[in-house]
């Protein structure tokens, strides 16, 4: 029945889709440039003075979750998308995440693209320098030197792996947790999980940095 | 930038705990971005907007629970742009179209770009 399977490959989700709105809003902000009515350098400005703000809070809760409970945690390496359901954040297209663990052996970076893979509901908005094409590839060709640029450095020997997200599965990364936060509830753990460090392009706060 | 204008005369827009507005999606913290830029740049008046704005959010029909705020932000960019002779509904839709066609045909791990829709 191969000619059965190549009929469904091609009719297999697409790699790339607009909602409605989202057309609509490229097609906006076509016009709008082309008019010299905006410039999308200042809107990406304007969107970046929120971007920041709109904490990813999904995200951390659910690394503090599973740093604070090993049950979760395993939960969560085993099946991420049931185990972050479980919390309420369920992707709006229904896609599939998994949950990739920092440790003393491996770093975890995830790269994505100029499309639309990126876990919104866990993660809020992305970061512009995340949809940067630079980013992306050099990412994938050194991810050390952009670890760098982010301030990382991570101890000699560690590996780095970059995990490319796809329309259907998107990942988490989940940061090693920090030393000294034992007495940490799960909401002080959250507050140490920053954005960058669920993408990997960064690590989980010190206590003492955060206050 | 008249942040606090926007915030305090647009109806209903979704705001966090520190009066920050709160987007579930990039497209729409870009089309709020838009609209501020708009206004800066004096194509339509902050109550133009808010008055077009208040008409799409109490259509008959719209989530009761706000969950499509947006849409209606964006049809009322829609329809603002298109009264003030910006760009005409034809144009916008058939652009529109351009740019769904031109993401289903880019594939993962490229750039989508209008010239990709053929």
């Amino acid at each position: 029945m191969s000619h059965d399977h190549d009929h469904d490959d091609h009719h297999h989700h697409h790699d790339n889709h607009f909602s409605p709105m989202e057309a609509r809003v490229r097609a906006l902000e076509t016009i709008l440039t082309q008019k010299g009515l905006i410039d999308p350098k200042a809107i990406d400005a304007i969107v970046e003075t929120y971007e920041t703000k709109i904490g990813p809070r999904n995200g951390a809760r659910v690394v503090a979750k599973a740093w604070a409970e090993p049950d979760f945690a395993d939960w969560l390496k085993h099946d991420a998308t049931a185990a972050i359901a479980s919390l309420g954040y369920t992707g709006r297209q229904g896609e599939h995440m998994r949950a990739v663990f920092n440790d003393a052996e491996t770093h975890n970076l995830v790269v994505c693209t100029l499309c639309s893979c990126y876990p919104w509901s866990v993660l809020g908005l992305p970061p512009v320098w995340y949809k940067a094409p630079a980013y992306r590839s050099r990412a994938v060709i050194d991810p050390r030197g952009v670890l760098a640029e982010f301030g990382v450095t991570l101890p000699e020997g560690r590996k780095i792996r970059v995990w490319d997200s796809t329309a259907e599965l998107r990942y988490l990364v989940v940061p090693e947790r920090p030393a000294g936060t034992d007495g940490l509830d799960q909401e002080a753990l959250a507050d140490l999980v920053t954005r960058d460090a669920m993408i990997g392009t960064g690590l989980a706060l010190e206590p003492e940095a955060e206050a | 930038m008249s942040r606090c204008e926007t915030l305090a005369d647009s109806p209903g827009l979704p705001v966090s705990a520190e009066g920050e507005p709160v987007f579930a999606e990039p497209w729409q913290a870009q089309a709020f971005a838009m609209t501020v830029r708009l206004h800066e740049q004096g194509v339509f008046t902050w109550a133009q907007w808010a008055e077009v704005l208040s008409r799409e959010v109490h259509r008959p029909g719209r989530a009761v629970d706000g969950a499509d705020y947006f849409d209606c932000w964006v049809t009322a960019l829609s329809s603002l742009l298109s009264e003030r002779g910006v760009a005409s509904e034809a144009e916008q839709s058939a652009l529109s179209d351009r740019w769904a066609r031109a993401a289903e045909a880019t594939p993962h791990g490229m750039p989508i770009l209008l010239d990709n829709a053929g």
